[in-house]
This record gives structure tokens, sequence and C-alpha cells, in this order.
């Protein structure tokens, strides 16, 4: 007898700690953002999905922090006409699966629109969902091929730089300096794809070979045997499609191996983590990028500066740090989608045609000017070329 | 070219001491109690990461990283407590499983103590990678070297010259005879488990200057420290470690003179040939052992 009762002692602590186990990786971090109408009025339901956790969650984590302090904030001043925003965030844990999972929730809870997800994988999971359901998204990634052709994505925006826009940057800067052999090395997901997809048709006839290409995992803990490679290639500058923290470990193994050739990063390590993580090797390594992580530094007569002041000046107020681009890709999700609300009301096909006439708005990424054929509305004035040095970020034009 | 070749090499080697040090872990618990511990890779994690906690109150390196592996042991004597003492008895089936949820609370407990950040940890000693041939070590994989080394020899001293390593060895050749003779498994097992925690903790701080660190990275740790000891016959101390560095230099030369690409399916190719036809290992002839 008293043998059972120990089997099904121990049976039962198995049973509780596979619970408890299963509850902790079943509940995303959900977070609702506290909805109170002043006038009672119906609040408007929005939803974001977003890479907070797993291995995207540096561009994630930033865009959830920005969207709940706008959110409070657009409720405090009293909303869309009297009607409070509804915000639902959750999380895709960085995984497709996960992230159709969360928009089929949100839709099933009547969402007006989705903004998300972070990554340009997830993002382009998400699409076929809401293209059938005929749901407003807004992007913050950076592929093209998230919004083209359009054709296919009526029903998609983004406002994360293209990355061809971001290429034909790298592009001007590599012919004013008369580098024509360059290395290309990329993440193995779909954002390093469409960098390589983007440059590949970029340097088609224009003189500048690319003599070697290489890829790596997301997760991969050292990329030297690709960096050898380049370092036999005779390239004379090394282009990275990447995002931290593999970004940051190649740009480490870039020294350690003693490559002196210059180092050209994409806009996906525009984050303080990513000096951060390289410790110290990032010292010297260019990258287009938004203007926020420069703000300071470009001319008063700019039209964005006010925006990028007021955004930074709110965000170290209420979470004592900086703001990064990731954070200003959702900065301009929302406010597109809140101006659309503004005049569509809560209806999904006339926000959606309220987003493609957006003309000449001032956002964090630049200034937005969307057409039924182009639904991220940026152009090569957005970015500008910096360099780290000494752990920050310099403009260099 | 050989300059490549001795780059990829060295390369090689600092990917397979961390996979080693992992590998050894494994087959430790795994002798000992004759369970496959998946939630190995989540003490490494959680060592790494309690390291990055303590190095931020200003502690020596060193401090930091014996009182990382002092808890991560705690942690590790207070799960089997927990958990596979109370189920004691069970089928190795539900062991296994016990180990998954284990491993996948202890994710969970790592995301809502550290989030999903990635951290950076400190190399043990200053200055850059050292040259040689034309090509860079990274001195941190000496440190791991210099790990895997003292852990090898301190088993190996426990096992064949001690008392107390002759007892654990007895149990697990027999484990009705061992108690007959007055043998406690609950505190062998116990004790593996302390053993597992510390060792997995060391190996989470030495590796983490390389690897980097985030809540998530145990499983695929884990992962690849499984088909190292699978090389190496899964009991077989000194084949984990061999094995370990096998897979690493095979990964390093088919993703430098093959294709990138490649890299992960070759482990997986490889564990998958080992289990199908030489589920002993490949490493020598190893002895039979009932579970």
């Amino acid at each position: 007898m008293k043998k059972t009762t120990t089997v099904l002692k121990g049976k039962l602590w198995i049973a509780l700690l596979l619970v408890l186990s299963l509850m902790i990786s079943a509940c995303s971090p959900t977070k609702e953002a506290e909805v109170k109408s002043a006038t009672g009025n119906e609040p408007y339901k929005i939803g974001a999905v977003l890479d907070i956790s797993g291995n995207s969650s540096s561009l994630g984590v930033p865009e959830r922090d920005t969207l709940l302090m706008m959110v409070e904030k657009l409720n405090a001043s009293g909303g869309i006409k009297g009607h409070p925003i509804d915000l639902t965030i959750m999380d895709n844990k960085s995984d497709e699966t996960e992230g159709v999972l969360a928009v089929k929730t949100l839709i099933e809870k009547g969402t007006l629109a989705i903004l998300g997800a972070s990554s340009s994988g997830t993002s382009m999971a998400m699409i076929k969902t809401v293209q059938s359901e005929k749901v407003p998204m807004i992007s913050m990634a950076a592929a093209s091929s998230i919004v083209e052709p359009t054709s296919e994505r009526q029903w998609v925006y983004k406002t994360a730089q293209s990355d061809i826009v971001m290429i034909s940057k790298i592009i001007s800067y590599l012919k004013k300096n008369n580098l024509n052999k360059i290395a290309f090395l990329y993440m193995n997901n779909s954002y390093g794809d469409n960098g390589k997809k983007a440059i590949t048709a970029a340097v088609k006839d224009s003189g500048i070979n690319i003599v070697a290409e290489e890829k790596f995992d997301a997760n991969d803990k050292d990329m030297t045997p690709q960096l050898t490679k380049v370092k036999t290639s005779g390239a004379q500058v090394a282009i990275v499609w990447a995002i931290p923290p593999s970004a940051s470990i190649l740009t480490k193994n870039f020294k350690d191996v003693g490559l002196a050739i210059p180092l050209i990063h994409s806009h996906g390590v525009g984050n303080q983590k990513f000096i951060e993580l390289a410790q110290g090797a990032a010292d010297g390594v260019i990258l287009p990028i938004g203007k926020l992580s420069v703000a300071r530094q470009i001319p008063d007569n700019d039209p964005q500066k006010k925006v990028l002041e007021s955004y930074i000046a709110d965000y170290s107020k209420k979470y004592n740090a900086e703001p990064n681009s990731f954070g200003g890709y959702a900065w301009d999700a929302f406010n597109l989608l809140v101006n659309a609300l503004e005049k569509a009301g809560p209806d999904r096909v006339a926000i959606r045609d309220e987003l493609e006439k957006t003309q000449g708005f001032v956002g964090i990424s630049g200034v937005f000017n969307m057409t039924s054929q182009d639904h991220n509305g940026l152009k090569e004035d957005s970015a500008v070329l910096v360099q780290v040095e000494q752990g920050k970020w310099k403009l260099i034009e | 070219m050989g300059e490549q070749l001795l780059q990829l090499l060295f390369t090689g080697l600092t990917l397979g001491s961390i996979y080693s040090i992992i590998a050894l872990t494994l087959v430790t618990t795994f002798n000992v109690t004759g369970i496959l511990n998946l939630a190995q890779g989540e003490f490494v994690v959680i060592g790494a990461l309690l390291a990055v906690s303590l190095q931020g109150t200003g502690m020596p390196m060193i401090a930091v990283f014996i009182v990382s592996v002092i808890l991560v042991a705690i942690l590790g004597g207070l799960l089997e407590r927990l958990t596979i003492n109370r189920a004691r008895g069970a089928s190795s089936l539900s062991m296994l499983i016990i180990t998954i949820g284990l491993s996948i609370s202890l994710r969970g407990l790592a995301l809502l103590i550290w989030g999903t950040d990635t951290y950076s940890l400190p190399a043990f000693s200053k200055g850059g990678s050292l040259l040689m041939g034309g090509a860079a070590l990274n001195p941190q994989s000496i440190w791991i070297f210099a790990l895997v080394a003292v852990t090898l020899a301190g088993l190996y001293g426990f096992f064949e010259h001690t008392f107390w390593g002759k007892v654990v060895k007895a149990s697990v050749y027999n484990q009705t005879g061992a108690r007959l003779q007055g043998i406690n498994l609950n505190t062998i097992s116990f004790l593996a488990f302390v053993a597992a925690g510390g060792l997995g903790a060391a190996a989470g701080v030495s590796i983490g200057p390389i690897t980097m660190v985030t809540y998530d990275m145990g499983f695929m740790l884990g992962v690849k420290g499984f088909v190292a000891a699978a090389i190496g016959g899964l009991s077989n101390v000194g084949g984990a470690v061999i094995g370990g560095i096998l897979l690493g230099i095979l990964e390093s030369f088919s993703s430098g003179l093959i294709s990138s690409g490649l890299k992960d399916a070759i482990s997986m190719i490889i564990l998958l040939g080992v289990l199908l036809f030489r589920p002993q290992g490949i490493i020598g002839a190893i002895r039979e052992r009932k579970i």
C-alpha cells in the first residue's frame, strides 16, 4: 500500500512538472495595453505580432516598448476621435509558424489591422493569411519582397527601408572609393537571401564583381571558415547582410583572422547591442542606417529632425535608454495606422485604402510616400552612411 | 591554401572543444545514472547567464566562475531531489521525458529572469588571437581545452583510484548487487546531478566568450553535445571528447571547403550514420552495458 502511494506521489509530481513546463512554454508573454475609455466610445482593436523572444529579439523588444509607449500616450490624450486603441501584442518567438498562429488569433478577435512582424522571415510567413482574410498589415522588416509585387500584396505595407534602398546607398559608396571586388556574406534566412538578391541585381553591369559569396546560420558560433575564403578571394571590401548576435560574432572573427579590408554591414545591425556584443571589434564598421541613430548629427533643416528628437525624448524619458531604428519602425507603423484610422474609421478596406494614399508622412525612418506600386514609400534619402567610432555611430557624409 | 587549411583546423578545434565539454557532461551523468539528461544544455546556459549577472556586480572572473559553478551544482542537486529521485524505478523513457520537462522549465525560467537579450562574457585572458603560421587561434579555446583536460583527468582519477569511484561503477554495472552491498543509489544519483550542474556551468562560463549567451541556446548545444557523445559511444568519456573534436573539425572543413550551408546537415547525417551502423560508437570497442 505504502509503495503504491509513493509511486502515485511520484507520478503526480511528474504530471505537475510537465503541466508547469507546458504552461511556461505555451504562454507567450502577451501583453494587452490597458484600455480606458473616458468617453465611453467603442475601442479600436489592433494587433501586433513581434519577434519578442528568440533569435530576432533584439528587434522585437524595442518595437514592443515603443508600441506600448505610443498607445499609452494616444489613449491618455483621448484616442482617435474619442475611440481608445485596444492593442494586443503577441510574441511569435522569432518563429514563422508561431507567427501565423498569432495572426489567426488576432483576426479571430476582430482586430482592424496587424502591425509586424519584426524580421523578414516572420513577416513573409504572415502575408498569405492577411491577404486571404483581407486584413491590413504593416511589417517592420527590411526585405523588399514583403511588399512586392504589390499586385499580390494589396494588404501589406512596411516601414523599414527596403534592402534595395540600403544597397544603392552602399553601391554609391563603393563607386566613390573605387572598390570593385566585393565579398558578400549573408545570413541563411530570408533577410540574408533578400540582401543577396538585391545586391546581385544592383551590381549587374556596374563594373563591380562579387568575388566571394558565403552564408552562415543565425545561430552559428564561428564564421572563421567563411572569412578564410574571403581572405583568399582577393576582395577589396566585405559586405555583410545579417543581424546580431551572428553579425557581432562575424565582426569579432573578422578582426581575429586579421582581414584588413573595409567591413560594411547592413542596417540590420543598427542597434547598440551589435557594438556591445562585438566587444570592441565593431570600430571601423560602415553601414547604411536610418537617421535616428545619428539624429543629433544631422543638419537642423532636415525634415525629420523634429520628429526624431521628440521620439528620442519620449522614449528615453520612459525607458531610460536611447531608442534604436527598430523602435523607429514601430513608431512609423503605429502612426501610419493611426493616420489611416483617423480618416477611415473602423473599416479594414477603408484603412487599407488610406494607407495606400499616405503622402509626405514624416516618420522616424524617412518621409513616406506610398503609391499603389510602392508599399514602402521610402527613397534613398531616408538613409545615411555611418561608421562606428569608439563604440558610437558617426555620420560620414 | 595551407594557411586556409590551418585556419579551418583551428576553427574546428575551437568548435570541437565546445562540443567536447558538453558531451563530457552528458556522458558522465549517463554513465552514473543511466539517464540521458536532455536538460544538460540548460545547465550550461544557466551557468553562463549567472556568470553574466555576477560579472555585472564587478566580481573578478575567477570568483564569478567558482560561484556560478557552485550555484548550478546546487540547482542540479535540487532538481534531482525534486524530480528524478521521486520517479525512482520509472523506465528510462519516463526519465528521458522528465529531463525534457526539466529542460523546457529551465529555459522558461531563464527567459523570465534574463529575458531575450544576447549577452557577452569577457574572455579569461586578455589580448587578441594567437597567430600561428598565418592562422589565428582564439585563446579562449585553449582555456576550454584545459577545462576538458582537467575534467577528464578528474573523472579518470575518481573512477579508477577512489573508493567512491568504484562504488559508483559498481552501482552502474549491477544495481541490485550494489544495493545488497549497502550502497545507497539515491546518493549516487544525487551526486551525479550535482556534478552535471557544476560541470555544465563550468562549460557555460568557458564557452560564453566565444558563443555569446542567450536563454535559448541550450537546445542546439545539447544536440551537438549529444552527437559528439554518440560518436564516442555514449558511455565512453574519452570517446566523447574525441567525438566532439571530430565533429568540430568536420563542420569547419565542410563549411570552409564545400559549402557553409551544409554544416548542420553534416552533423545530423553523422549522427544518423553512427546510430544506424555503429550504435556502440565509432571509437574503439566499447563494453556492452545494460540499462
